[in-house]
């Protein structure tokens, strides 16, 4: 979805060419299983780009569609993965519960936090991002007889899902907990977009683009980024519970500030303007971190070289780039 | 009763004195004009009856409630819309979509995610009619921020009058402006004030058209009320004459 449907502004051609578009996508990430492994991925990889792409698309409903930069969204997205993690192995066995313990986890503390910084802005807004990250990375690195310390948490499975009397076996099937992830992936993209086309996503895109006239309409600017923070700590923490669940582990490094980057990297280098632009930045991000990380230990830096090539040459991002070139 | 009651001023920016001691009251449906040299505390004045800073000493009321701590986003939900001296606009998106974010955040709905079909038709109607009130019907399409000059200055209008309010701050509204588009905006003001009664406070710079629509006049210098008066009252005040011979002529 771009913003001109975001804005609810589109003409009709425009937006039935759009709703091809969305179609065609949707198909793409149904058909994952079947199509991924002819041109030499797996499933579980295909996961991984849909988990972090989540992340991303979270970090941007902030970012691209508030003009409010977070440092640290990799707290919210660990903190999901911690929430799942421990639920599953002192709670519940059930997947669904341990699944809204994270989103819980994460999307509350990011809520009561967040109101702590709905009056800094840029760097300072950053920063204090960051320090956040920091404080949840120290808890769980050192809190070693609940989350396992350095080595991360372990010892929990997830378990098969029961609809009923149908199972959807996620735990020995990977083509089943793709669809699982999928299946959380699309809900919660589902509430972005729709958040996003109403007015209550108008004010916040209103802010974006001029937070002194968004004032002087009457928008209460502050509630508003606390708002959007909130919302796009749950959406991130959410990214984390399925993190922990493709994994069966909860890292440290989850909390970590090189992850928040990271995530900041696959937001703008898909394109932070665009709704969807991050999901294609965390698909190229895993992809040659997959496969370059093979042949050679420096991937970190041919990342680091496209996304510098995408900053100067395309600012639009990776997904302005293919826009631009399907004739219109 | 006076809608708008601003009872001595005054805002300090550091050691200087940007406004000192200024008093205003305007009357419902009254158009107010407010002159003065480059840098005599007019926008400041602007600044603190809108709330965007507090002022240093003083007291303001608004329909007989006293609103000098209510913050600006608040002020506009009363029903003070005001435009800037250098356009305040969201140039990335078309016009009707700047006025569309007005419309929706006086109507309430800024934490709003479903509008029900007669909300979205009483929106939209309402949208239309300030699009059309500042003649900016054919243009309403189009990106504001590739607009002209006065066509950004009339969008911005248009956001105002789709607030609602019932007071309107204009902060030099023709600044920059050609003859034409100054001609174009003062005809604008004009029907706002004369057809559709709205109550207007105008900064402006431009004499014609202050002494063309202005029921009253205030003027400032150097952070003071230098005088008050009608339009004929304000020609004939030496000290304005004083003033304005001194620095302009
Ligand atoms: N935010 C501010 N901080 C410091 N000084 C200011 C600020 N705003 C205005 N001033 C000063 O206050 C005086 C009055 O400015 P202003 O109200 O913009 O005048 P006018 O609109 O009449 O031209 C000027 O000397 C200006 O430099
Ligand atoms: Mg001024």
């Amino acid at each position: 979805m771009s913003e001109a449907t975001a804005l609810g502004a589109a003409t009709t051609p425009v937006l039935s060419r759009q709703r091809l578009g969305l179609a065609a996508l949707w198909l793409v990430l149904i058909l994952v299983p079947f199509w991924v492994p002819f041109v030499g991925g797996y499933t579980q990889l295909a996961g991984r780009a849909l988990v972090l792409g989540l992340a991303a698309m979270a970090l941007n409903f902030l970012l691209g569609f508030t003009g409010v930069m977070s440092f640290g969204h990799a707290a919210w997205f660990g903190l999901g993965a911690y929430g799942t993690g421990l639920m599953l192995r002192y709670v519940t066995s059930s997947t669904l519960l341990a699944t809204a313990a994270g989103v819980l986890l994460g999307g509350v503390l990011g809520t009561l936090l967040g109101r702590l910084l709905v009056r800094r802005r840029g760097v300072y807004f950053a920063m204090i991002t960051i320090a956040f990250g920091q404080i949840f990375f120290y808890i769980a690195y050192r809190w070693n007889s609940l989350t396992g310390g350095d080595d991360g948490l372990r010892g929990f499975q997830r378990q098969p899902i029961g609809f009923g009397r149908l199972l959807l076996d996620i735990q020995g099937n990977d083509i089943a907990l793709y669809y699982y992830l999928l299946f959380v992936f699309a809900i919660c993209v589902g509430l972005m977009g729709l958040l996003l086309g109403s007015p209550f996503g108008r004010t916040l895109i209103a802010i974006r683009e001029n937070e002194r006239r968004a004032r002087f309409l009457g928008i209460d600017v502050e509630r508003q980024i606390w708002l959007s923070f909130s919302l796009s700590c749950f959406f991130c923490s959410a990214a984390g519970a399925l993190y922990a669940l493709l994994n069966n582990f909860a890292d440290p490094m989850t909390l970590h500030y090189t992850l928040s980057g990271e995530i900041v990297i696959m937001a703008v280098m898909g394109g932070m303007r665009s709704f969807w632009g991050p999901l294609l930045g965390a698909a190229v991000f895993v992809v040659l971190q997959d496969y370059v990380s093979s042949m050679t230990v420096n991937w970190m830096s041919f990342i680091g070289l496209l996304f510098v090539l995408v900053v100067l040459f395309a600012p639009r991002g990776l997904l302005g780039v293919l826009q631009r070139e399907t004739p219109r | 009763m006076n809608l708008l009651e601003v009872r001595h001023v005054s805002k300090n920016f550091g050691s200087l004195h940007a406004v000192q001691d200024v008093s205003l009251m305007v009357a419902p449906g009254e158009l107010r004009a407010i002159i003065g040299p480059n840098g005599a505390g007019k926008t400041t004045f602007f600044n603190l009856i809108t709330g965007f800073f507090p002022p240093s000493v003083g007291e303001i009321r608004f329909d007989g409630a006293d609103i000098t701590r209510v913050p600006a986003s608040g002020r506009v939900r009363l029903g003070m819309a005001r435009t800037f001296q250098i356009t305040e606009i969201f140039p990335e998106l078309s016009v009707r979509e700047n006025v569309r974010i007005a419309a929706e955040a006086a109507a309430g709905m800024m934490l709003g995610i479903f509008l029900r079909r007669a909300r979205q038709e009483a929106i939209a109607y309402e949208i239309g009619s300030a699009i059309a009130l500042a003649g900016l019907t054919d243009r309403a399409e189009r990106k504001v921020g590739e607009l002209a000059h006065g066509d950004q200055r009339a969008a911005e209008i248009a956001m105002a009058l789709a607030l609602r309010p019932r007071l309107l701050l204009l902060d030099e509204p023709t600044a920059g402006m050609g003859e034409q588009e100054t001609f174009e905006i003062a005809a604008l003001i004009r029907r706002l004030h004369r057809d559709s009664g709205y109550t207007i406070v105008l900064i402006e710079h431009d004499m014609r058209v202050v002494f063309h629509l202005a029921d009253r006049i205030t003027v400032l210098e150097q952070g003071c009320l230098l005088a008050e008066g009608t339009p004929a009252e304000i020609a004939a005040n030496e000290a304005v004459q004083a003033a304005y011979l001194g620095q302009s002529a």
